[in-house]
């Protein structure tokens, strides 16, 4: 008796964490300051296959998607982000593509960030 | 078996314990508003590395250091909560739903007047702070301020206006309370006037083709207007307004929460007009005695968790006009009620009868929306919208009489999602109506009931920068108009920097309800005819009509300050019209279109901040109007071919009690416009073939004490400018040359007005 429902528990929460949601929610930080980074993260976001629903909130920095698990998984979507030039906790964009982001945009520098406090 | 899985919890807990373990944490729970935990979503501290997330339960744990201050919780769908933390402690925190159906909130300043460089569709949103420029007094005055739309005087009897857009009166322009049909059928012609301005929140102007979702109907154009909310309008809001012609308006809103889902407003508005005006001597009121009680109950529900959302509307009306000859008193004048005179017996007159006009109305009107929204798609979405109205108008002209019933049912279910992901995405639905008419026209009876059915898929991509379009398409079957298809077209491309080229096409195509939308007809001495027979509306074929059209909108920065500059051309092509054709002064005569008719137009507007706090908006305006009457190809009449618009708005900085003046004016310019034949008329009735350009001037002032409070007082028509003698034949009413409609300037002259609105 115990066992089986040791046995259902386990079972249950590994079929709630390993099943491939068709609309899994997530959320996750990327770094940015306005509305220009909103659009390029967003667009980055989109553009990987199997993202269905992507929108980036300017104060909490915070990306939240809905995608298709058996499509995609967070680290191309990551990867996709750092590509366009925005950090993210992981994975960092090089200084590369960091270049290549418009000078209002470039949130690592202090000054850039103070200008878009207000 | 309980100690087993007590046992099991408290592993599981001393393990997620562990892992965050810590000397000082925070730890809690995030719930939604029905108290269940929210599993995955975000703790972080802002402008740190250090985040978790929830856990099943939705309970989390975070270290706290001094460092950091303001701990952000967030979830897809919800609003994004900062926490102002300055020790270890434990929360329990409620998250707010954000997925409210197709409602965004924009916390910053907008102008009172916006144009989208991002909508497919050449949209303005005109919202309630520009409809404060003129602060008068229903929907049909609304425009006045904006270019867009052309507000024209209807006839000289009955003070209404009439709205144009793109060249087409608004018959050919789609006009939506929330998305449904509302200013149709038998409220064509008064219709704008039974909205209160103090009702409306906003309106939104398409140019061109609309959208497929809200019918086929719209040819030039949509206008949506959208009325304040019971949630979000002020709880106790009056207005009253009186002007120098002794027009009184009282204006009142009532709103109350009920519960935290329910909200519900009662607004009712009062108008009156009991004073004669007669200032050019003609013996007929300048404008018309009027008394109009118009109340409206509203609800709104809103539960955003399970994703539910709904409106419910019911709205009495009574709107009472009389008009004509300043003597005139209904009791003892009106010709039919006169034992002396047979109906239509133009002999027995013996020539000293008062001629006048009334024109009652009563209308029901109720409206469901119902929207739900996937709590875990915000995507995705679906519809039901519903609407009722019973209209009856009893009116006579003179010896003409004009009554009209029509009973209206319209649905439409919608729903809504994407392809892939949000940059694709669709609405489809099905759509079906009922209206059912009811006309006495002198002596005849016209009835007819319309019905119709239709399914609508309509496609929108958005890349968000460069390029978005809408693509839809509808199948309807009618049992007038036949079975038809309707497809409609919006792109937009981005070349530069703000920078917005559109194009659109479309097809709109509708039933001409030929008297309720020319019964100022009934005020003159022509003769209706008409010409056709074998259609099947009134004998008549239904109008349809292509609509094309390209604009541009380039934003700029002038002297450090924001402005843009639009132009934009629309042709609209008609393969039948219904040509209402009053080239003989005799007869108003209705025949199905043999041969061409477009209406073209041209604009170009420009808006700038020119100085500190200081707004100009001008605009030019070129028409083409040309419809093939029997007599030969000819410009629309009473319509200027050339029209020239100015408006500056002037604000002082807010003061921190909420205290500004706001000054406001608008410059007019009609170019000459082509009036009607009148060449067969006897020498004193004829009219030039075409009126002088004139020009209009409006002001207004607006003191605001605080929010709270506030007084207006303006001016119409201050260089007051007047037409002679608007009403042909005035000195013999029930003579042949009687004819109220050539109208192409003011009747009132200069005209004072003051008013106040208090809310708290």
């Amino acid at each position: 008796m115990k066992k089986t429902i040791l046995t259902v528990v386990v079972l249950f929460v590994a079929a709630f964490s390993y099943a491939q949601e068709k609309n899994k929610k997530l959320s996750f930080d990327v770094d940015g300051v306005c509305e220009m980074c909103k659009e390029r993260i967003e667009k980055a976001a989109l553009g990987v296959k199997g993202v269905k629903f992507a929108t980036w909130d300017i104060p909490s920095h915070q990306l939240s998607l809905i995608m298709d698990e058996r499509k995609t998984d967070v680290m191309k979507i990551k990867t996709a982000i750092v590509a366009v030039g925005h950090d993210t906790k992981e994975l960092k964009a090089t200084d590369e593509a960091y270049n290549t982001v418009h000078p209002c945009c470039k949130y690592r520098d202090d000054k850039v960030k103070d200008d878009h406090k207000n | 078996m309980k100690t087993q899985k007590i046992k099991f919890v408290g592993a599981y807990l001393f393990f997620c314990g562990f892992v965050v373990f810590s000397q000082d944490k925070v730890e809690g729970t995030v719930k939604d508003a029905n108290q269940m935990g929210l599993p995955g979503a975000s703790v972080y501290w802002m402008n740190s590395q250090l985040g978790v997330v929830t856990n099943e339960k939705g309970a989390f744990s975070i270290p706290f250091t001094k460092e950091y201050t303001s701990l952000i919780i967030s979830y897809v769908g919800f609003e994004s909560d900062t926490l102002i933390i300055n020790e270890p402690k434990t929360i329990a925190h409620l998250l707010k739903p954000s997925n409210e159906l197709r409602e965004v909130v924009v916390q910053q300043k907008r102008d009172a007047l916006e144009k989208s460089f991002f909508t497919p569709q050449n949209v303005v949103t005109i919202n309630s702070e520009e409809l404060l420029k003129a602060a008068c007094c229903n929907l049909s005055e609304s425009f006045e301020t904006n270019p867009a739309i052309d507000v024209n005087f209807s006839d000289a009897l009955t003070g209404t206006k009439q709205i144009q857009m793109l060249g087409l009166t608004s018959p050919y322009l789609m006009i939506t309370q929330e998305n449904l049909p509302m200013v149709r059928g038998a409220s064509q012609t008064y219709g704008l006037t039974f909205t209160p301005g103090t009702w409306v929140e906003s309106i939104q102007i398409t140019k061109g083709a609309g959208s497929v979702v809200n019918g086929y109907e719209s040819i030039s154009g949509q206008i949506n207007t959208e009325l304040v909310k019971p949630l979000t309008d002020t709880s106790v809001f009056v207005n009253g307004y009186a002007n120098q012609n002794g027009r009184l308006e009282l204006n009142t809103h009532f709103n109350k929460k009920l519960t935290d889902k329910l909200s519900t407003g009662i607004y009712i508005h009062g108008n009156k007009r009991s004073q004669k005006e007669d200032a050019n001597d003609d013996g007929f009121l300048d404008a018309p005695l009027a008394d109009q009680i118009n109340i409206m109950n509203r609800w709104q529900y809103q539960n955003a968790e399970k994703g539910w959302i709904g409106f419910l509307n019911v709205r009495f009306l009574n709107d009472e006009k009389q008009v004509g000859q300043v003597d005139f008193n209904p009791l003892t004048d009106r010709v039919d009620n006169n034992p002396a005179f047979g109906e239509n017996n133009n002999n027995s007159l013996s020539g000293d009868q008062v001629w006048g006009s009334e024109i009652d109305t009563r209308r029901f009107d109720t409206s469901l929306k119902l929207g739900y929204v996937f709590p875990e798609l915000p995507f995705q979405s679906m519809g039901l919208q519903a609407s009722y109205s019973l209209h009856k108008q009893d009116s006579y002209f003179g010896f003409n009489q004009y009554n009209i019933d029509h009973e209206s049912l319209y649905t439409n279910l919608l729903f809504n999602s994407i392809i892939g992901d949000t940059r694709n995405t669709f609405k489809t639905g099905l759509t079906f109506a009922y209206d059912g008419y009811q006309e006495v026209v002198n002596s005849t009876i016209f009835s007819r009931a319309d019905t119709s059915a239709g399914a609508f898929f309509e496609y929108s991509y958005d890349n968000i920068e460069k390029v978005s379009l809408t693509a839809g398409i509808r199948a309807d079957t009618h049992n007038r108009l036949g079975t038809f298809v309707t497809p409609r077209f919006h792109i937009r491309y981005t070349p530069w920097e703000l920078g917005s080229l559109r194009g659109s096409f479309g097809r709109g195509k509708r039933a001409a309800n030929i008297f309720a939308e020319n019964q100022q007809f009934f005020a003159s001495s022509r003769q209706l005819q008409i010409l056709d027979t074998d259609g099947d509306i009134y004998g008549l074929q239904p109008e349809d009509a292509w609509n094309y059209g390209v604009s541009f909108l380039q934003g700029f920065i002038f002297l450090e300050r924001k402005g843009n500059v639009t132009v934009d051309f629309y042709k609209t092509d008609f393969k039948n019209q219904i040509v209402v054709d009053w080239e003989n002064p005799d007869e108003i005569a209705f025949y199905n279109l043999n041969g061409k008719s477009y209406a073209s137009s041209l604009q170009v507007e420009v808006n700038h901040e020119i100085l500190p706090n200081l707004q100009l908006r001008a605009a030019y305006k070129y028409y083409d109007v040309t419809t093939d009457y029997r007599s030969g190809s000819l410009q629309k009449p009473l319509q200027a071919q050339n029209r020239y618009f100015a408006n500056l708005g002037y604000q002082t900085t807010l003061k921190d009690n909420g205290a500004q003046w706001r000054f406001d004016y608008t410059l007019h310019t009609q170019g000459k416009q082509r009036l009607p034949g009148t060449a067969s008329n006897p020498i004193a009735y004829q009219l030039p073939e075409f009126a002088a350009p004139y020009s209009l001037m409006n002001a207004q002032i607006t003191k605001v004490f605080s929010p709270a409070f506030e007084v207006y007082l303006g001016g119409e028509n201050l260089s007051d400018v007047t037409q002679k003698n608007p009403i042909l034949g005035a000195d013999n009413p029930f003579g042949s040359n009687f004819d109220t409609n050539i109208v192409f300037a003011p009747i009132m002259g200069r005209m004072f007005y003051a008013g106040f609105r208090f809310k708290i």
